[in-house]
């Protein structure tokens, strides 16, 4: 690891300061993502800066609609919170599916949707269920936040500090994970929300997480899994590699969209 | 260079860490604590796995710096003296080491897992070593071992 400034801030304002004095700063939530990339030496930031030390980041709260949850809030803790797995059971399955039992320990909301990695859980959630992202300077709503690979709207030192989750009437998450790193393939998080159906697909968008508004639309009328048997995904604009090319992942996602409508 | 303290298998130590030390390489290099293994460097085969304040994490995926004032456990906090752990002897009575390398990560790993589980499923404990890489065994005496751990752990405490 090339060498850095360590900041272990204790206040949002504190960690915005550490920020602007710094060269080339970057901000540190649960570093599961983060470590491994300094570790290999593919970003050299000057200044880190801890953000685990600030109070008020973690942790769930709930009323009748929305469950809000702190941006440093750990995935094992989402997993198992009582308010997420009452209102929102696929958010909390979706949660408890990252990655590994270690990982979920240390690894952030704030900090995986912040990071935005094409293959990530989290967008799927925040992007299905039409969230809010609060941040220390104001309100993004999940349809304005994504934007593109590794690419959010967040700007040069803003802070995520909480999201916002619509309690949805029914919802589900299924993603099919690579066999060895556990990202998704495809993941996709459908709700039947107040406002509409959403469907949102991770892991398989050259752009990251998208919605299929062409299931969306078909749900609309008919929310039961046959409904998109016929719907077909384009190839276009699918992510291809070596785990699984354009025309997989286009069926795969009109299969996992099938298997989340029933389980919703 | 920023001095932290940690508590590290009861014992507290105040000690310098560089900004960029890896949680693992000062319990390994500093603390000479080598039974905390590094397989990967990449955050993904298990090896290095500890407990920081009961949780188990990937030591060589967070920071020494991150770790001030937190209280640790390692392979080398289990056994009692010469008493194996329950999770320790329950892996060698049933064979779920080769080469043991992946051991002292499978071990921390199946008894944070134990502590969460009292009653567990095969499918369950196999799913719990996603994040815990083998490349002898075929996980299949990892995983009796730690179904057995498990349950010895719970045993001795419902004795006590």
């Amino acid at each position: 690891m090339n060498p850095f400034t360590f900041h272990k801030a204790g206040s949002i304002d504190a960690a915005t300061k550490n920020f602007a004095d710094a060269a080339e700063g970057k901000y540190l939530a649960g570093g599961q993502t983060l470590i491994p990339v300094l570790k290999q030496r593919l970003a050299a930031p000057s200044d880190l800066i801890s953000l685990a030390a600030i109070d008020d980041l973690a942790g769930v709260t709930a009323t009748a609609d929305k469950i809000t949850i702190g941006a440093m809030t750990r995935h094992a803790a989402v997993a198992s919170s009582q308010e997420v797995r009452r209102a929102i059971p696929a958010l909390a399955e979706l949660a408890g599916g990252i990655g590994d039992p270690h990982v979920r320990n240390r690894g952030t909301l704030g900090g995986s949707v912040a990071n935005n990695d094409p293959a990530a859980d989290y967008p799927a959630a925040v992007l299905g269920l039409g969230a809010t992202v609060v941040t220390n300077k104001r309100r993004v709503a999940a349809d304005d936040f994504f934007q593109g690979l590794f690419t959010t709207a967040l700007e040069d030192g803003e802070i995520i500090t909480a999201i916002e989750f619509p309690v949805p009437e029914r919802a589900g998450y299924v993603k099919f994970p690579h066999p060895a790193s556990r990202y998704c393939l495809v993941g996709v998080m459908v709700a039947k929300m107040a406002g509409g159906i959403r469907v949102a697909v991770t892991g398989a968008g050259e752009s990251g997480v998208f919605r299929a508004t062409a299931f969306e639309q078909a749900l609309a009328k008919n929310f039961a899994a046959d409904a998109i048997a016929t719907v077909k995904l384009p190839e276009d604009g699918m992510m291809s590699d070596i785990h699984a090319g354009a025309a997989y992942r286009a069926h795969l996602v009109g299969v996992l969209t099938r298997r989340a409508v029933a389980k919703a | 260079m920023p001095r932290i303290t940690i508590t590290v298998n009861g014992s507290a130590h105040t000690v310098d860490a560089p900004a960029n030390q890896l949680l693992s390489s000062l319990l390994r290099d500093t603390l000479r604590l080598t039974g905390t293994h590094i397989g990967c460097d990449t955050s993904q085969c298990g090896a290095c796995t500890i407990h920081v304040d009961g949780a188990s994490v990937k030591s060589c995926t967070m920071l020494a710096v991150e770790a001030d004032g937190a209280s640790i456990t390692t392979i080398e906090g289990l056994a009692n003296g010469d008493k194996l752990h329950p999770m320790q002897a329950a892996f060698r009575d049933h064979h779920g080491l080769q080469c043991g390398f992946c051991t002292p990560g499978m071990i921390m790993a199946g008894v944070a897992f134990a502590e969460s589980h009292t009653n567990p499923t095969e499918a369950e404990v196999r799913e719990s070593l996603e994040g815990n890489l083998c490349r002898c065994t075929g996980y299949q005496n990892i995983v009796e071992a730690i179904l057995a751990g498990t349950k010895a752990m719970h045993d001795a405490r419902s004795r006590s």
